[in-house]
């Protein structure tokens, strides 16, 4: 899947979840000082983006995922590794 | 506890015949049923099929990302709160959030939220529990929200006493008045479990109406065929205020709250004790905190649920407590039974009634039972010199409450 696809599919699980303008998503935002996603809500973004993505992502990993851009890439790799 | 007169400054309700005040007391007036058919699938395997549902989804006046994380129980808690607020004139008066309390409560609480969630939990496992789970189901996330809508830092209550619910919240917020801990209460109850386990349960109970071929039809307090009671949704939130806070800013009064009373039974956890001795002790306790005589009471906005048992006591507790010559009528023949939100509901309606000297008539009452010695309204409104009318509200575990208001 290509970088831009997953951002892509991250915008709509944003918008679904937490309100987020799609317009607002790009690699470079944090999830929560730039778009505002609150720590409930990114539970809810993540359980989400692993049936979206049909990848696993562990809860000791969700800290590190600061910017969608690093959840593009734990996505990227994961898809990957299937 | 001081002796500061309280008075009724705002009202909001969403409920089976409409989505606000206006509407819901228009339906009164009109003799309407909020009675239908349930028409989702799970229903059908249902002894009972009918329901008194919200007029409007609340969901619509909603932020759609806040109402994702409402139980339906917290979205109606909310709604009927904004027109309450705004009703009371204060979207821009300056109150001190300090001097803020609100006191929502209802009777189960977001058993939908809970139940949904247990479908998820069996069906995909427990990493697909939603984290809104918890503040969606407690029973004091209604009251929170409200709190967090309106920056309420007095303090944020959440009474449970079943079906005296809403009426207890209200005698509570009486009472964070006059102990001095608050200008302004919000004040009310909340019920929203139209869901087949709470219809089955009361179901099983054989508590309810199975009048299923005939909804509207279905609520018949007092009436010889009525053969139980039928669940309804929704929210009644009035605003409490001080009167001398009221009338330092001019707001307009509905009518005074001045007086509350609340008993148990001590006899069943379902039945009302028949002879109805708790619930006269109730009308008693509020005619007194009033410094009024039954004789003053013209009108009582009953209980009367539409079941065999309850509906009688409450007519022997209103002779013994209040007399012979007060009129009586019953909304739940038209609202069904709130549950949570049937007291402050129905203390709107009795605010009302005082407010336009019109009460509004209870419907289905074709043949009265022999047990009915009281009069009631039936057929039109009954237009009416009124200064005080008491609203009775009492639930399951036997929790009598009583709230007396009268004319501004």
């Amino acid at each position: 899947m290509a970088r831009e696809e997953i951002v892509e599919g991250l915008a709509e699980i944003l918008e679904e979840v937490a309100g987020v303008n799609p317009e607002d998503v790009a690699e470079e935002k944090s999830f929560t000082e730039e778009l505002d996603v609150d720590s409930l809500s990114m539970v809810e973004v993540v359980v989400a983006a692993e049936e979206k993505f049909g990848v696993k992502i562990p809860d000791d990993e969700v800290q590190n995922l600061r910017t969608v851009g690093d959840a593009v890439s734990f996505i990227e790799k994961a898809q990957a590794a299937l | 506890m001081s002796n500061a007169d309280v008075v009724v400054t705002g009202l909001g309700a969403t409920t089976p015949l409409g989505g606000d005040v206006a509407s819901t007391w228009a339906g009164l007036l009109a003799g309407r049923s909020g009675v239908g058919p349930l028409t989702q699938d799970w229903a059908a395997q249902l002894t009972v099929r009918i329901a008194a549902q919200l007029a409007e989804d609340p969901s619509t006046k909603l932020d759609r990302i806040k109402a994702r994380r409402m139980d339906r129980s917290e979205q109606v808690a909310v709604v009927a709160s904004r027109e309450a607020w705004t009703d009371a004139g204060l979207d821009d008066v300056e109150v001190d959030r300090g001097r803020l309390g609100v006191v929502v409560g209802s009777g189960i609480g977001g058993a939908t939220t809970l139940l949904a969630q247990d479908d998820i939990l069996e069906q995909h496992g427990p990493r697909k529990v939603s984290p809104h789970t918890i503040p969606m189901l407690m029973p004091n996330g209604p009251a929170a929200w409200v709190g967090l809508t309106f920056g309420a830092q007095a303090g944020v209550h959440a009474p449970t006493s079943a079906c005296a619910t809403g009426a207890e919240a209200i005698a509570w917020g009486l009472d964070m008045i006059r102990s001095g801990r608050a200008d302004v209460v919000i004040a009310g109850g909340v019920e929203a479990v139209i869901h087949p386990l709470p219809m089955a349960g009361f179901g099983s109970m054989r508590a309810m109406s199975i009048r299923n071929d005939d909804p509207e039809r279905a609520s018949r307090p007092w009436d010889t065929d009525r053969d139980g009671f039928v669940l309804g949704e929704g929210a009644g939130v009035v605003i409490l205020e001080r009167a001398e806070h009221a009338a330092a800013r001019g707001a307009k009064v509905y009518a005074r709250l001045s007086g509350s009373g609340m008993t148990s039974d001590g006899y069943d956890i379902v039945q009302p004790d028949p002879e109805g001795v708790g619930q006269a002790r109730a009308m008693t306790q509020a005619i007194k905190e009033a410094g009024l005589t039954k004789q003053d009471i013209g009108h009582v906005n009953a209980h009367a649920t539409s079941t065999p048992v309850g509906d009688i006591a409450e007519v022997k507790s209103i002779e013994a407590a209040v007399g012979h010559h007060p009129v009586l009528t019953a909304p739940k023949s038209m609202l069904g039974h709130l549950l949570g939100a049937a007291g402050a509901v129905e203390s709107i309606v009795t605010i009302l009634s005082v407010h336009h000297q019109l009460i509004p008539p209870t419907i289905n009452l074709d043949v009265p039972d022999p047990g009915l010695t009281l009069e009631v309204v039936t057929g039109e409104p009954r237009k009416m010199h009124l200064d005080a009318a008491l609203n009775n509200s009492f639930g399951f575990g036997g929790h009598n409450v009583a709230l007396l208001f009268t004319r501004a």
